[in-house]
């Protein structure tokens, strides 16, 4: 049966449902429970910064573990415990502290498979926060999720929708190679559809949010709803875009980008995070390489600026890609 | 006290007044909705920034952390500034770019305060390596928690200083809280000072809520860095009086926990008893601080509401020196 909940809820219920069926699960993280050792609520007692794993420790108090504030090896005992035989989540509060725990993601758990000749399996679920939009700063609203995309071994999961994220991350914790899963601090409160019975969302399977026949615009978490706004804002105007959200930027859906390029002949990429190396480009290059003949027009990329994340509010708005530039970028090649 | 003539102990209480002031101020405005971003406060903790910084000058660096307002204000940076900055205006110490936490003043010696827990610490390393090649015996001090005692980057520095023989004073705060997390399930040692055997420094804990005690142990360990004699991990216990950060409803602490430390290790009561009975200073000089400090920190939230924000113009600048 689905009902409506939050994004938020949804995650808690998949971490909750997992846990319940699959002893091996366990949930490692700063404050995951909360109140560890202290005076008063010794559990449960913030269920995460932003609440998104609170009750799982009154369920299951052994599996859901507090951590010091020491990335590096929490992440990386997560990384072990998985190379060890258990089924990790192990929660980086917010991708920018990636600086202090990359090693164990990029050098350990990313390499053992392939290092070890194909005998490892690491199935560790990397839950991360990214993204702007709460005047958090450069060091806390980073979206960071084209660094673990260029790293082979890591899978990269961006849901965009509770239904997804609900989906995707039972996968994630059920799938035998390490998962990045990044969860947009802004999308936490969103409601939608979510069945209650568990289920799965396979990886590399885009979503046509919304079809069209004049522009392909393929945009990634949050954005997936920027576009959308400034779909409809253009479909007052007549002109018909494509949405696609690819879910999975590790692996990603080229075939239904590529086929959508071709019915459109446009493209334009929506890509919250900053423009060098990124998912725009990324995206742009394959699209050029395999199907510029098909193009009617250049591709153009809607991305922040190559600035850190500003924390006021009037120049935060202005980096975040809006649904004005998307359409101004529509427009521009229509 | 003996060292401390009237003068220093006004101002002391002048900084540590400024601090409180601040802090209880912005718990009020976050309240109204008009602060954006986290903002995590510093009150119940005056006494430890203004203890050790009352013995650094411009040319002493302080890298600090989250919970950043009380060493700016304790290393002089200009309150209006930090004020805007809160706001996200141009006319903040940071033009608006990097808000509560990271508001910095390398011109007083503040490297800033930090988003990143443990980050200061090869910072603070770095800043001693400088002060040491420059030769003037400048020092160091790195901010830190009982939450990010923990980090790697600080126990890292920790070595690092020790085997370079740095004058770095690695300053625990030590408030029994990372963010809802104990200090008794994340530290294993009694005091985090004991820590500093395994590096083969001094190793102090002192009453953080009591300016006497902070002042005189970082006296004695910035002396000592500024001689040539090396790192010193100066632990100071106390309390932070309200949440992690603007919202956080602190179930984790007990019921009546923060009334009792208000009631009986509220930094500025201590001192001001302390001070007051030493014949030095008079509890009406104290009030007529209390009153400047309460008009500068109105003017402070006045001139931030109306200041302006920053422009598309400011969005592409400050990246690099030149690109
Ligand atoms: C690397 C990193 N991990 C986690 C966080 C999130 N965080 C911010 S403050 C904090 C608690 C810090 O505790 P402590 O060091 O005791 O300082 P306090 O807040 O008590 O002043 C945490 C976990 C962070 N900012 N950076
Ligand atoms: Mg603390």
């Amino acid at each position: 049966m689905s009902r409506k909940i939050s994004y938020k809820d949804a995650i808690n219920e998949a971490l909750s449902q997992e846990m319940e069926r699959d002893g091996s699960v366990i949930v490692l993280g700063l404050d995951v429970s909360g109140g560890s050792g202290s005076e008063g609520q010794k559990s449960d007692a913030w269920g995460g910064v932003l609440g998104v794993t609170k009750g799982l420790s009154l369920k299951y108090p052994d599996r859901i573990i507090d951590t010091p504030i020491s990335e590096s090896s929490y992440l990386g005992a997560a990384v072990g415990a998985a190379a060890c035989g258990m089924r990790p989540v192990v929660e980086l509060m917010f991708i920018d502290f990636l600086g202090v725990c990359f090693d164990q993601m990029m050098n350990q758990a990313a390499k053992f498979r392939y290092m070890f000749g194909g005998k490892a399996v690491t199935p560790v679920t990397m839950r991360t926060m990214y993204g702007g939009g709460f005047r958090a700063a450069a060091q806390h609203s980073q979206v960071l999720y084209n660094v673990p995309t260029h790293i082979p071994g890591l899978k990269v999961v961006v849901p965009s929708t509770p239904y997804d994220a609900k989906g995707l991350l039972i996968q994630s914790i059920r799938d035998n190679d390490p998962v990045v899963f990044m969860e947009h601090k802004a999308l936490y409160a969103m409601k939608g559809e979510v069945p209650e019975e568990s289920y799965t969302i396979p990886f590399g399977q885009a979503n046509v949010v919304r079809e069209g026949k004049d522009v392909t615009i393929v945009a990634i978490g949050r954005m997936v709803h920027t576009a959308g706004q400034a779909a409809a804002s253009l479909a007052k105007a007549g002109k018909e875009c494509e949405i696609i959200d690819p879910r999975t930027i590790s692996p990603i859906d080229w075939d239904t980008i590529l086929k959508s390029v071709e019915k459109t002949g446009r493209l334009v990429v929506v890509d919250e995070a900053n423009p060098r190396c990124s998912m725009a480009c990324d995206i742009s290059a394959k699209v050029a390489q395999d199907a510029f003949k098909a193009l009617k027009a250049p591709i153009r990329m809607v991305t922040a600026p190559h600035t850190p994340p500003p924390f006021s509010g009037a120049l935060e708005d202005l980096f975040i890609p809006s649904a004005a530039k998307i359409e101004a970028a529509v427009k521009a090649i229509l | 006290m003996a060292e401390l003539k009237k003068e220093d102990l006004l101002k002391a209480y002048r900084t540590m007044r400024e601090i409180r002031d601040f802090e209880e101020r912005l718990h009020k405005e976050f309240a109204t909705g008009k602060i954006p971003g986290f903002v995590h406060l510093y009150a119940g903790e005056e006494a430890v920034a203004t203890g050790v910084c009352m013995h650094l000058n411009d040319e002493d660096r302080v890298a600090s952390t989250h919970r950043g307002h009380g060493h700016c204000i304790a290393k002089g940076v200009d309150i209006l500034g930090m004020m805007a900055e809160i706001y996200g205006k141009k006319t903040g110490s940071c033009g608006g770019k990097g808000g509560s936490m990271h508001i910095a003043d390398l011109d007083k010696g503040m490297l800033g305060a930090n988003g990143i827990v443990g980050a200061g610490g090869p910072l603070a390393c770095g800043a001693a390596l400088a002060a040491k090649f420059k030769g003037k015996g400048g020092v160091a001090v790195v901010f830190f928690g009982d939450g990010a005692s923990n980090q790697g980057t600080i126990l890292e520095s920790m070595n690092l200083a020790n085997i370079w023989n740095l004058p770095v004073i690695f300053l625990a705060e030590n408030n029994g809280y990372a963010e809802s997390t104990g200090v008794k399930y994340n530290v294993p040692t009694p005091n985090i000072a004991d820590r500093a055997a395994g590096f083969n420094m001094p190793g102090v804990t002192v009453n953080g809520n009591d300016f006497f005690a902070v002042y005189e142990a970082a006296g004695e360990a910035i002396k000592r860095a500024r001689e040539g004699g090396g790192p010193t991990l100066l632990e100071c216990k106390t309390n932070r009086f309200y949440g992690h950060f603007e919202g956080d409803a602190m179930t984790y602490k007990a019921p009546g926990e923060v009334k009792q430390q208000r009631e009986e290790c509220d930094s500025l009561k201590i001192f001001a008893a302390k001070a007051t009975a030493s014949g030095l200073v008079t509890a009406a000089e104290l009030e007529a601080i209390d009153k400047e400090v309460a008009a500068l920190i109105d003017e402070a939230v006045e001139k931030a509401v109306a200041a302006p924000n920053p422009t598309e113009a400011d969005l592409l600048t400050d990246v690099y020196v030149s690109y």
